[in-house]
């Protein structure tokens, strides 16, 4: 499928590299993203105001004071037809998850019923599952996460849930997620993390971003304690949950 | 001693906001900032700050906030009922909008009712003493950040100011009402007109509707005919893979009623947005009532930026346009210059006369 660009008024328009999930469309919309931010960095596409990754589209956002749609689309479609860069340097991210209350995971046993497996192979499948951040939005810090393990797939709770947790762990569809602050939702709770998503005191208040590997590390409900101190004082190392991939 | 503004009865809406929290929507972030960014800059520029400042936006009803600092000068921009100052020795008095107004330790503003509009603004000479949350004073209160403590203005609220007293200067007021256009909203189809059938794009042209009583900073919903989707919303059609929201988008549900996303607007979304309101008429609608009724004309992208641009004329003209203002009763020396001569002495209006 070609690019298309769909007008968003007179301040964004959408480059659409295609209609569906995948990996390599994603890279692309990563690509543009990271390409954009360079150029801008160097003084370069004046006017253009941010980028807005989603799955399968990057949403340009410009200044129609300072530039104009004839102008800027040239522009990117000369950055696409130079070719994007392929695998960029991602980060991998590692994210710590209690299973084992069942105040942090009330799904987990009807996600084993429902798919026939047992809560071991549960947790099992979602430490297994290759993710990555695909779009961060509907609320600050709160990422789509896709890469579920394929037999854990199900579609969202009938009933959605009035309230749920901040730094829930959740499954539906293909995907998972972190509940950033205490929500309406319609996942299902698997497990929590002691981390909180979104925190305003630090620098970078959203931890993760899109194009983040993700996996998650079994802990315990000590350990759980122990971290959702320091993180309460602001004292956790986030950094040593990051690696360079 | 630090200088404030203290709010000893809390509006219903107020939020401090500035031209919004640019440059985070990748992480989730929206933007915020003011509704109608036009009568912002205004108030700013009214105070001498820059056009980047924050002010308190009031919705519906904004607060009574008691000035304790040896004097600030404030700007109001925008319909209030009038608002009103008052005591600690003097008798109350009515302040006009679209203008400044030097106030004193001990005395009360009280900002009263937003008529006609949906928002005024307040700014202060100076700007408030608060820190910016990424970059930006913008209040987004669903993540309770920005502005004073993430939050609509509460009781007891002691607003910070930036100048223990008012710089020197004369008081300035706006020339004329700034002409914020009239007649259908403009709006540029897309990104995803082509989720419509022509039958639902021509319904959302040549139909009236009204702003419900959903509405607020996050978005308008539309009252009015249903607007159909090209496929059956049983079979999808008013479901796509979320992509990003622009302000403006107006996205329609499978219900088939417009809802405008304006500035709490979440920055990612599933449902097929078919048109996008021109940004020279996001301040007309950040201005809307519940009950108003508002008929939607299509423009190309290019009229779109070309409208923008007009807009900015007129609004630099109406910043060169300011004219001293001077209490009721006092020399307007300026009109006495410019078109008095022969006659002899012009005396401003006093507001409560008109």
């Amino acid at each position: 499928m070609s690019v298309r660009y769909l007008s968003c008024g007179d301040t964004a328009f959408t480059v659409e590299f295609g209609n569906e999930i995948s990996p390599e469309i994603n890279g692309k919309v990563m690509a543009l993203h990271a390409e954009i931010g360079r150029a801008k960095a160097i003084g370069r596409l004046p006017g253009v105001v941010e980028t807005v990754p989603t799955m399968r589209s990057l949403m340009v956002s410009y200044d129609p004071l300072a530039t104009s749609r004839s102008k800027l689309e040239p522009e990117i479609e000369a950055l696409i037809a130079r070719g994007l860069p392929t695998g960029m340097a991602m980060r991998r991210v590692s994210i710590p998850c209690c299973y084992d209350d069942p105040e942090f995971a009330p799904d987990l046993a009807e996600v084993a019923k429902r798919t026939k497996k047992t809560t071991e192979q549960v947790i099992a499948g979602h430490l297994a599952s290759p993710f990555k951040v695909y779009v961060l939005g509907f609320m600050p810090g709160l990422a789509y996460v896709a890469g579920l393990e394929p037999s854990l797939y199900l579609p969202r709770r009938s009933q959605p849930r009035v309230r749920v947790p901040r730094s829930s762990v959740a499954i539906a569809m293909d995907m998972t997620t972190i509940y950033p602050f205490e929500s309406p939702g319609g996942w299902h709770l698997i497990g929590r993390t002691p981390l909180w998503m979104f925190d305003q005191r630090r620098e970078q208040p959203v931890f993760l971003a899109p194009g983040d590997s993700l996996s998650f590390q079994r802990i315990d409900r000590k350990s759980f304690d122990r971290i959702a101190r320091d993180v309460e004082s602001g004292t956790f190392d986030w950094a040593k949950l990051v690696q360079s991939a | 001693m630090s200088a404030h503004l203290k709010v000893v009865r809390a509006g219903l809406f107020d939020t401090l906001q500035d031209l919004g929290r640019i440059g985070f929507m990748a992480l989730g972030m929206p933007t915020a900032g003011a509704m109608d960014r036009i009568a912002l800059r205004l108030a700013n520029a009214l105070c001498g700050n820059p056009a980047g400042a924050a002010g308190l936006e009031i919705g519906v009803m904004g607060p009574d906030l008691l000035v304790e600092a040896e004097s600030v000068r404030i700007a109001l921009v925008g319909p209030l009922s009038p608002a009103l100052i008052e005591g600690p020795d003097a008798p109350t008095k009515p302040l006009d909008s679209d203008r400044t107004h030097l106030l004193k330790r001990g005395q009360t503003l009280k900002v009263g009712m937003v008529e006609g509009s949906s928002t005024a603004y307040l700014a202060v000479a100076g700007g408030f003493a608060l820190p910016p949350f990424m970059g930006s004073l913008s209040t987004y209160a669903r993540a309770g950040v920005g502005g004073f403590q993430g939050r609509r203005l509460a009781q007891g609220d002691a607003l910070p100011l930036a100048r223990e007293q008012a710089p020197a200067g004369e008081d300035k007021k706006l020339g004329q009402p700034f002409d914020y256009g009239s007649g259908p909203i403009s709006i540029v189809w897309g990104p995803q007109d082509d989720h419509f059938s022509a039958r639902g794009r021509r319904t959302f042209i040549e139909s009236d509707y009204r702003v419900s009583k959903e509405a607020d900073r996050m978005g308008i919903r539309f009252e009015g005919p249903t607007i159909e989707h090209a496929t059956r919303v049983d079979k999808g059609g008013a479901d796509i893979i979320s992509d990003g929201i622009g302000p403006g988008a107006i996205q329609v549900p499978g219900a088939g009623l417009p809802i405008v996303l304006l500035a709490d607007r979440q920055t990612v979304g599933g449902y097929p947005k078919i048109a996008t309101v021109a940004s020279a008429d996001l301040p007309r609608l950040g201005r809307l009532l519940p009950g108003q009724t508002v008929r939607f004309a299509a423009i190309t992208v290019e009229e779109a930026e070309q409208l923008r641009r007009d807009q900015e004329a007129r609004f630099q003209r109406a910043l060169a346009g300011f004219t001293a203002a001077r209490p009721p009763g006092g020399i307007d020396l300026a009109r006495l210059y410019e078109e008095n001569l022969i006659d002899g002495i012009v005396y401003e209006r006093d507001s409560a006369s008109r």
